[in-house]
């Protein structure tokens, strides 16, 4: 990790000054300690993405029939019954994992300088220590609240309950909402999606809604909250897969890139013990023949 | 050959009986999973379900009129279109039927009704209905009220199967 910095530094290649045999096997160590931490941090996350991979197949279903609703009432986020926003932005603790956090905030700021535009009142739930980190220098007084510790193990429909329930017991009544988050595709590829949400106002609001027979407001309620939980619950799923597998290729291209270096190093290690014995050896060739010459 | 004719027209009409129950039963797209696992992905082959909703318990058939409803804990009864009944207990969730015929049954935990343990169910509801007894605020209360109240629906589901 705080190798990562000095992996970029080419110390091998000094223009001047030179290197002892001693500096280059230091090198040479510290840059092999660093593969083999990143090896084993690959090893970790690709155990891990194995069981999240298999688990997130199994939620696949549940996640994509809780939207099945609102694109049947067809629940539209029109601009004039929209006035608090909330952008629920799922990421986790814990970096070196390429872009996977960053496309996130990315895809956040985005949102708010677009909501500017339309005068909405516009609050963040950062999920992760990461989006906060990010965001709270310049959004700070948009952060509803945070949390961490999501998704270090399996990520559990406890722990959605838990962020829905702060969500609505926080006395921000949003309107309409959107979790982003990052849907696992393929070990090396996942898009940053937005997932809307509405209020129960919204929902009875919907085009369709007419269709539906026998509704009450407490129904409704319910209906809404759990789908709530039910959508934080399928993106967090869906964001700990792809970031256990942009963390195992991540790590992954570490490790190569360390293994080129170590090749690097060990040549040019090789060449300098060469050099400083050809220069011994020069040195006590000359040196007795300079013996030689004087009997 | 004439004897073969009948018989070969008793094969039609099955099978014309089949076909027709096979296109009323396509109509319903079911879909039944919680969390864990997904027990009905998009089924065509259910001809029944029934649910049991804070409003009441209610039967889904095909072509059933659009509707939500929110899940208490219960057991759900899912009539294959061969006739053989599954049985879950399901512990809380949400129902959507859409007006394409589709269903979504979300459970936030649901086990087939043969996995769960009578004696382990009755240990469950004495201890909830301990909690119950002992507890101070009324955030307390009301948690195991719901306890008790699951823990009951499940002791029931096991011993009379509703």
């Amino acid at each position: 990790m705080f190798g990562a910095v000095s992996l970029m530094t080419p110390v091998y290649t000094q223009a001047r000054g030179y290197a002892t045999l001693k500096d280059i096997s230091r090198r040479l160590k510290s840059v092999k300690n660093i593969q083999k931490i990143t090896k084993s941090m690959k090893m970790v996350s690709a155990a891990k993405y194995a069981k999240a991979e298999k688990d997130l197949k199994a939620t696949r279903p549940y996640g994509q029939a809780t939207t099945v609703f609102n694109e049947q009432a067809e629940v539209e986020a029109q601009q004039e019954n929209v006035k608090k926003h909330l952008i629920v932005a799922v990421t986790s603790d814990r970096g070196l994992c390429g872009a996977i956090h960053s496309s996130i905030v990315k895809a956040v700021k985005a949102l708010l300088s677009d909501e500017k535009a339309q005068n909405l009142d516009t609050k963040i739930v950062c999920i992760g220590d990461k989006s906060k980190s990010m965001l709270q220098r310049v959004y700070s007084n948009n952060i509803l609240f945070s949390v961490n510790d999501i998704g270090k193990k399996n990520v559990s429909f406890l722990d959605a309950s838990v962020i829905a329930n702060e969500i609505l017991n926080s006395g921000y009544e949003f309107d309409s909402g959107e979790i982003l988050y990052n849907k696992f595709k393929t070990v090396i590829s996942y898009t940053t999606t937005k997932q809307p949400f509405f209020s129960t106002s919204l929902l009875t609001n919907a085009k369709n809604i007419g269709l539906y027979d026998s509704l009450d407001a407490e129904t409704l309620k319910c209906y809404q909250e759990y789908q709530l939980v039910s959508m934080l619950f399928y993106s967090l799923k869906e964001n700990s897969t792809s970031e256990l597998s942009a963390r195992m290729s991540a790590m992954d291209n570490a490790s190569k890139n360390a293994g080129e270096m170590i090749g690097k190093l060990t040549l040019y290690y090789n060449r300098t013990r060469q050099a400083v014995i050809t220069r011994e050896l020069i040195e006590i060739i000359s040196g007795a023949s300079a013996l030689d010459a004087k009997e | 050959m004439s004897f073969i004719r009948p018989l070969l027209k008793i094969r039609n009409a099955q099978s014309q009986i089949r076909l027709l129950t096979r296109s009323m039963a396509t109509d319903m797209s079911f879909t039944f999973a919680s969390p864990a696992e997904v027990l009905y992905n998009q089924a065509k082959n259910v001809k029944q379900v029934d649910v049991p909703s804070l409003s009441g318990s209610f039967g889904i058939l095909a072509n059933h009129v659009p509707t939500l409803a929110v899940l208490k804990p219960g057991v759900v009864n899912v009539t294959e279109n061969d006739g053989s009944v599954k049985r879950f207990f399901v512990s809380s969730g949400s129902v959507t039927v859409n007006a394409d015929s589709s269903v979504q049954l979300l459970a936030e935990e649901a086990f087939p009704l043969e996995k769960l343990d009578l004696k382990a169910a009755q240990e469950q509801l004495a201890e909830a209905q301990r909690s119950l007894a002992s507890a101070g605020s009324d955030v307390q209360k009301a948690e195991a009220q719901i306890a008790v109240e699951t823990a009951e629906a499940v002791v029931r589901a096991i011993q009379t199967g509703i």
